[in-house]
């Protein structure tokens, strides 16, 4: 059973290394680039947001889907990438792309040294203490004798990535791209890390604790790894961030930032990689979307978003407890298992597949999201 | 979330969205019709910051009822406000779809200094106005480097120096001790008084003592205060830590004269502090206390009154922050009727900047706007008010930065 009471993630066990991946990771960079060339520059502008949600969603779905620990801080070290990708362009004059694996190396660093003793925190208690962590934040990069690194309560403008090399785009398209390509980079490590040995480790330890540690499994290493890593990940789409908006502010990582990082990854369906996408629309989309419906109501109902944004979110919830990704798995075993019916000698790969999926409504182990 | 159609609507837009620029004459802005101008808000209508949200819902207020007696030379206002949350990259995001998508002409009076400054780059190089910006901070009074964003509250460092000015004619032996909140607002009051307390003035300031805001109280910083034996405290806090300053000043017994920062001095926040521990304090103002029966005859206040009634809920008639969206909605309202059939964005950068006197319903008698290409600041001067226990009693003239 998990750590955490409460906590079911859905795609279960190990997934295989197969060969089944390419096709989707050629959708999404086709999708990426038509998107590029059709879009306006404003809704580009959102769907980098989406992609950089997306990559810290891949990292904290690490932590939580996969290690089953919960981190209600997890926008902290967005902060932490995003600001000290802002110091580096706009003091030391660091080339943008290079504050990401600068930042990356970082933020692990942060969260390898704060997940070490936190994580003999067990379950809402490790919760607490990452909360703490996400409230102290804003007050830290507000200090004053940080002032002439941070600029304080105004923030730090950055000036935003150019086009390199007159390629035919324009600063949204590339910044897009770029965002595109990070994300698609980091799926690819997280799905590789979860078919490692050290992502056997991390689930077995999410699953049976004691189980794991008599195998072998050196329990507090392993997670203080898997905190790193989502804090790299973490920091990596900070730092992107930061680039994409061109200014941060200790405004811009309030609490809220953490709550938000938590829906969506709920919504999107915890241990499936792919479904963060999912969960990043969600957290980009639906407050612009609960806005929008709450203008119906007139000019009075300006407050009313949030709560429109909860019935969302309920709403999500009840139709599909098992997150977004959870929801489709089911929708394409059911058609599976009709397909199955309907000509039983279909193809000789399908007995497999269905095997692993066959009582769908109660069991929802299928392999790792694609 | 993102629908097939507007895909392709975006798609059609995208090849004559952004990048080219505007010839130089005439034509006007995006978001001007003959019967319509369109103008961009952003407001903090949720968040830590959604007491301020009644700014925008007044301005809103306004233009409807502008637009019901026709509008501004026959053309209707507009406003798209939408809600950032306080959060900069939320407000980064809606200002570009306030300008890609709805194309509207320009933004007025987004509130938030770090809002202000995370959209003020992107408007600049568009050059898009940032018209009368809702916040005190200085940085927005910059033609020099920003000459497409100009400032309405008149700035914390105005404020400060407002207040040694009106110690120095008061008392110019005073021994001054200041409490300020730790951070660029309250360094702004600091940087304000020692502008006007130079030289062997300077000794003036006896004691500073400074609080976090994430303290739970300012109650040893008075205490500090009380023992450095000032005559003279300034208190540059936000309402929490602004009323438990006047309260602890009251408890420990200070007689002196006690100064408390503009945005602090709203009645509510002094009932909270006690309205006996807040009788006599002292503070800058422009705006007018809406909530004073001595007004009941004031031009001013009953056509502010007629308006609540009639756009507005009751409540809303006694809210400072909603009198000072109703003037900066009326300064808004004067730049365009300025402007005539000029709607370029230049003309309406060079209207905002050619304010001579004008006056608002809710500002106090006296407090003019007044702008030029190099001044960004329209409010230059303010009134030293006085709490009589129940209400702020205007006392001397207005008082120069």
């Amino acid at each position: 059973m998990s750590a955490i009471a409460g906590i079911k993630p859905q795609a279960a066990s190990v997934p295989q290394r197969k060969f089944g991946r390419a096709p989707a990771f050629a959708a999404a960079l086709i999708a990426g680039i038509l998107l590029a060339f059709n879009a306006s520059g404003y809704h580009l502008f959102q769907y980098a947001q989406v992609l950089i949600y997306m990559i810290a969603l891949i990292g904290l779905n690490l932590l939580t889907g996969f290690n089953g620990s919960i981190s209600l801080g997890h926008g902290a070290f967005f902060a932490i990438g995003g600001y000290g990708a802002a110091i580096l362009m706009a003091h030391l004059g660091v080339a943008w792309w290079l504050t990401l694996p600068i930042m990356a190396f970082i933020c692990f660093g942060a969260g390898f040294g704060f997940g070490m003793p936190a994580l003999r925190l067990e379950g809402l208690y490790l919760a607490l203490a990452t909360f703490a962590l996400a409230i102290t934040m804003p007050g830290i990069l507000n200090y004053k004798h940080f002032d002439a690194y941070t600029g304080g309560t105004s923030g730090l403008q950055v000036d935003k990535p150019k086009v390199p090399l007159h390629l035919p785009l324009n600063q949204d398209q590339w910044l897009f791209l770029c965002c595109l390509a990070a994300a698609m980079l980091m799926l690819f490590i997280a799905q590789n890390l979860v078919a490692s040995r050290v992502g056997r480790a991390m689930v077995a330890l999410r699953d049976h604790p004691i189980a794991a540690q008599t195998m072998g499994v050196n329990s507090a290493m392993v997670k203080a790894t898997c905190f790193g890593v989502a804090a790299l990940y973490a920091g990596v789409a900070g730092a992107l961030d930061a680039a994409l908006v061109g200014f941060v502010a200790p405004d811009s990582y309030s609490v809220f930032l953490s709550l938000s990082l938590l829906v969506g990854m709920v919504v999107g369906g915890l241990g499936s990689l792919w479904g963060m996408l999912a969960g990043a629309i969600f957290i980009e989309f639906v407050p612009n979307l609960a806005d929008s419906f709450s203008d119906m109501f007139g000019e009075s109902a300006k407050a009313l978003p949030w709560a429109v944004y909860g019935v969302f979110l309920i709403a999500i919830l009840l139709l599909a407890p098992h997150g977004i990704a959870g929801a489709v798995q089911r929708v394409v075993a059911f058609v599976r298992g009709l397909m199955a019916k309907a000509s039983p000698n279909l193809t000789p790969e399908l007995p497999a597949i269905s095997a692993g999926n066959q009582p769908a409504e109660q069991n929802h182990r299928t392999t790792q999201g694609s | 979330m993102i629908s097939r159609r507007e895909l392709l609507a975006t798609g059609a837009a995208a090849t004559v969205a952004t990048g080219a620029t505007l010839p130089a004459l005439a034509a006007n802005a995006p978001g001007v019709t003959a019967t319509e101008i369109r103008i961009g808000q952003t407001m903090p209508y949720s968040g830590p910051a959604s007491a301020y949200g009644i700014i925008g819902r007044t301005e809103a207020a306004y233009f409807k009822m502008l637009n019901a007696k026709g509008g501004i030379n026959g053309r209707k206002i507009n406003l798209i406000s939408l809600d950032d949350g306080y959060s900069p990259p939320k407000a980064v995001e809606d200002i570009r779809r306030l300008v890609e998508q709805e194309k509207v002409a320009f933004i007025f009076q987004s509130l938030g200094t770090p809002s202000n400054a995370a959209i003020m780059k992107y408007l600049n190089n568009a050059k898009i106005p940032q018209l009368f910006v809702a916040t005190g901070a200085a940085i927005f009074s910059d033609p020099k480097h920003f000459p497409w964003t100009m400032g309405f509250n008149p700035n914390y460092q105005a404020e400060a120096a407002i207040y040694a000015k009106h110690i120095l004619a008061n008392n110019p032996k005073a021994k001054i001790g200041v409490l300020y909140q730790n951070d660029d607002f309250g360094q702004d009051y600091l940087v304000g008084l020692k502008s006007v307390l130079t030289g062997d003035k300077a000794s003036m300031i006896t004691k500073t003592v400074s609080y976090e805001v994430s303290e739970p109280t300012v109650e040893s910083q008075i205490v500090t205060l009380q023992g450095a034996g000032v005559d003279v405290m300034l208190f540059a806090a936000t309402p929490k830590f602004g009323a438990q300053a006047v309260h602890k000043s009251f408890a420990v017994g200070f007689k002196g004269v006690r100064y408390l920062s503009n945005v602090s001095a709203a009645f509510p926040i002094l009932k909270a502090a006690g309205l006996d521990a807040a009788k006599g304090l002292l503070t800058a103002a422009y705006v007018k206390d809406t909530s004073d029966p001595a007004l009941a005859k004031d031009a001013g206040y009953m056509e502010w009154a007629a308006f609540c009634g009639k756009y507005m809920d009751k409540n809303a008639v006694v809210d400072g922050n909603a009198a000072y969206g109703y003037a900066a909605a009326q300064t808004m309202a004067q730049v365009l009727k300025q402007c005539g059939n000029d709607l370029s964005r230049a003309n309406i950068l060079k209207q905002a900047q050619s304010l001579k006197d004008f006056t608002c319903a809710t500002l106090l008698p006296g407090i003019t706007l007044n702008t030029s290409a190099t001044n960004y600041s329209p409010i230059r001067a303010l009134q030293i008010q006085d709490f009589d226990g129940a209400h702020w009693k205007s006392v001397g003239g207005l008082i120069h930065s």
